[in-house]
């Protein structure tokens, strides 16, 4: 399952780190985030609840750019 | 600028903070206090203006994450700090060095907001609502919840929602934002339209075809939205090079502050340790590398940005950036060099005038539905008139009979003319395409040639895409090697493979890419009508005109929205202007950098040159990467 999430984030770096962050983030099959759209686009691992998933997104991302937000 | 709108409100708060932190500092270098007290002073504007580079500094080093921007400046300023502590009382350049850092932080967060607008907004055509008739009353609707089947009212001045045909009046639409051409398209009853076109002149009802998740607009925005989720070369190597350099950076820096006081007290001289630092200082500050950082990405964005507003989708920077390196281009013939359609090319009559030849070939075809017949319809355009046509027979494989004013007329190829008894005559032309033959009672009248013709633009196309650097162009094509020549000739194509199944396609083109040296890229051209395998084989698949093949728009790396094949040249400049843009800013970049990171090692560059130095780079990389956005002229 694909989803995609409205984000907000300084840098084009930050964004990168985000990126990374949401990959290895357990239940994330693949992750990509468009700096310049301000998107992250999240594919979940099956049977993955992308709620439960999405909040460990968010707090990945938040140790890596502290000041970074993703609108779930 | 509408002012509320172009700056955010967290632009706005540290644009506040930059303000009061620049005055006090101004303020307080007229206080005439020293000591403790002047640290004091100063650690006010430095506080009010980095107190968030602080504490995200903080944070990364908490979350084992401790090699970014933040640190490098927290680092910088915080030693700066100390080194005036322990000297001449100097805190003005710790302040200023967080100062100009905000600054730039400042123009950037601004420059890549504005671009972002001006490019979504570029690519804005979603259509916010349609209004759906009922009862007599217009009622606007969410586009996403019309179904297929309803009949949508569409005025002059509105966006088409949704695909779809129209049932009731006729109008010209102006497809600029979709295909980047500016002549208005008539339209009328009957004819199929695609949303994202606005209506310029007259009321259409149109009854939709597709939902709107599936319509040209939806679709379009899809791909322009996700284009910059397929990193490129150029990208990936950015952020690898983020992830080593700020390391490599600080160790340097580390290492600068530590080897040369050393070295000179095994030596025997004085340690110097502030100079040291100072320098090691100097250099971390210049070492930010937010000028690539952000320029790459912003590059590619706008360049995306600029080839969608040509009528141009490019589905990601890996595709803008081979697209750049294309030195060979592949192409289908037919729907892409050709019309695809045929057309009466030549007519040789033997014993009547060529009128009449025409005129009873285009009635005994009346009744048929072969591209053929539909070819010398259009030709004579007179062909609903008072004839009586009777008794029309189709004989598979060779043509058709009817009986034309109770006169008995055959048209079809040879074995036709041998079956009726009529002796063709042999014609001192030479013939690439299909020759119809005519006879009448069984007398030989003559006969009409029909081709598939090139597209007026298609020699035009071929001479820009050399001067724009392709040095090699193929034609694959599943016609006979006459049809085939002829039309390589007429264009000035280099190489022609005639005579070829889909599956040959393929095969063929992973040839030339397997036979090629050198680092150029091959390119396919098709029209997306059964060659989507050999889209995803080349290693830029272009599709023109595909927008209603989903197929093609799935296996393109670059979808042309008309037909025109002089877009791919178009296509192939934006490219390389964009590439060369972000070669510009590497380059341009690393070489200021590396610049002042020796300058600042030998000493000749203070904090101050390197902040500015840093801002400035930045600047002039945001601003150079905007220009990927202007393509009208290329």
């Amino acid at each position: 399952m694909k989803k995609t999430y409205k984000i907000d984030v300084d840098c084009a770096n930050c964004a990168n780190k985000m990126e990374n962050a949401a990959k290895n983030t357990e239940g994330v099959k693949d992750a990509s985030v468009n700096f310049m759209m301000l998107k992250m686009n999240v594919e979940f691992e099956e049977g993955a609840d992308p709620k439960e998933v999405m909040k460990k997104v968010l707090k990945n991302c938040k140790r890596v750019e502290s000041d970074c937000e993703i609108f779930l | 600028m509408e002012g509320d709108d172009a700056v955010s409100r967290k632009q706005k708060k540290n644009l506040v903070r930059i303000i009061i932190a620049s005055v006090l500092m101004v303020a307080f270098i007229f206080v005439p206090v020293s000591g403790i007290w002047r640290l004091l002073l100063f650690l006010v504007p430095y506080l009010v203006v980095g107190y968030d580079i602080l504490i995200k500094a903080f944070k990364g080093i908490i979350h084992l994450q401790p090699f970014d921007e933040c640190f490098l400046m927290s680092v910088a300023t915080i030693g700066a700090i100390v080194v005036g502590m322990m000297g001449d009382g100097d805190y003005v350049e710790a302040v200023a060095v967080m100062l100009f850092y905000q600054v730039g932080e400042w123009f950037q967060s601004y420059a890549v907001g504005k671009s972002r607008k001006s490019i979504s907004s570029l690519m804005d055509i979603r259509p916010d609502h349609a209004n759906v008739e009922k009862d007599g009353e217009i009622e606007e609707t969410d586009p996403d919840e019309v179904a297929v089947g309803t009949v949508i009212v569409v005025r002059p001045g509105e966006r088409i929602p949704i695909d779809g045909v129209i049932t009731e009046g006729s109008s010209s639409l102006n497809t600029s934002a979709l295909t980047g051409e500016s002549l208005p398209k008539d339209v009328m009853v009957g004819d199929e339209v695609i949303s994202g076109c606005v209506n310029m002149t007259g009321v259409l009802r149109i009854r939709t075809t597709k939902e709107f998740g599936e319509s040209t607009v939806s679709r379009i925005l899809d791909l322009v939205e996700n284009a910059s989720s397929r990193k490129s070369r150029s990208e990936n190597f950015i952020s690898r090079f983020a992830r080593y350099y700020t390391p490599a950076v600080v160790f340097s820096a580390l290492a600068l502050a530590l080897l040369p006081p050393f070295i000179t007290m095994l030596c025997g001289g004085a340690a110097r340790w502030g100079l040291w630092i100072y320098r090691a200082l100097t250099f971390l500050v210049i070492s930010c590398p937010c000028a690539l950082v952000i320029s790459i990405p912003l590059s590619f964005f706008a360049g995306i940005g600029g080839a969608g507003r040509e009528g141009v989708l490019v589905k990601g920077s890996n595709c803008l950036e081979a697209l750049a390196g294309t030195d060979t281009v592949v192409f289908d013939k037919t729907g892409t060099l050709t019309k695809g359609v045929f057309e009466v090319v030549a007519i040789h009559p033997d014993s009547v005038d060529s009128n009449t030849l025409l005129h009873l070939a285009a009635h005994v075809e009346r009744y048929s539905s072969h591209p053929i017949a539909a070819s010398l319809r259009a030709a004579y355009s007179f062909e609903l008139d008072d004839c009586e046509i009777n008794d029309v027979r189709e004989i598979s494989g060779q043509g058709v009979t009817a009986s034309v004013n109770g006169e008995t007329v055959a048209v079809g190829n040879s074995r036709l003319m041998e079956s009726v008894g009529a002796v063709i005559q042999k014609c001192p032309h030479d013939h690439v395409g299909t020759v119809i033959h005519v006879a009448k009672n069984g007398v030989y009248l003559g006969h009409i040639e029909i081709s598939d013709v090139v597209k007026p633009t298609s020699s035009q196309a071929i001479a820009e895409l050399r001067r724009a650097g392709v040095t090699r162009t193929v034609m694959l094509t599943g016609d006979s090697a006459a049809a085939a020549e002829k039309v390589s000739k007429e264009l000035g194509i280099d190489e022609v493979h005639s005579g070829l199944l889909p599956e040959d396609k393929v095969s063929r083109v992973e040839d030339l890419i397997g036979a090629k040296k050198g680092k150029g890229l091959t390119a396919f051209v098709g029209d997306g009508i059964n060659d989507a395998p050999v889209l995803t084989v080349a290693d830029v698949g272009i599709a023109m005109g595909a927008l209603g093949s989903d197929a093609a728009i799935e296996a393109a790396d670059v979808v042309l929205m008309d037909d025109d094949p002089l877009k791919i040249s178009k296509a192939m400049r934006i490219a390389r202007k964009c590439m060369a843009i972000v070669r510009e800013n590497i380059w341009f970049s690393l070489g200021v950098k590396a610049a002042c990171l020796v300058l600042g090692a030998l000493g000749l560059a203070n904090m101050w040159t390197a902040v500015i130095a840093d801002v400035g780079v930045m600047i002039a990389a945001v601003l150079n990467a905007i220009r990927a956005l202007f393509v009208k002229k290329l």
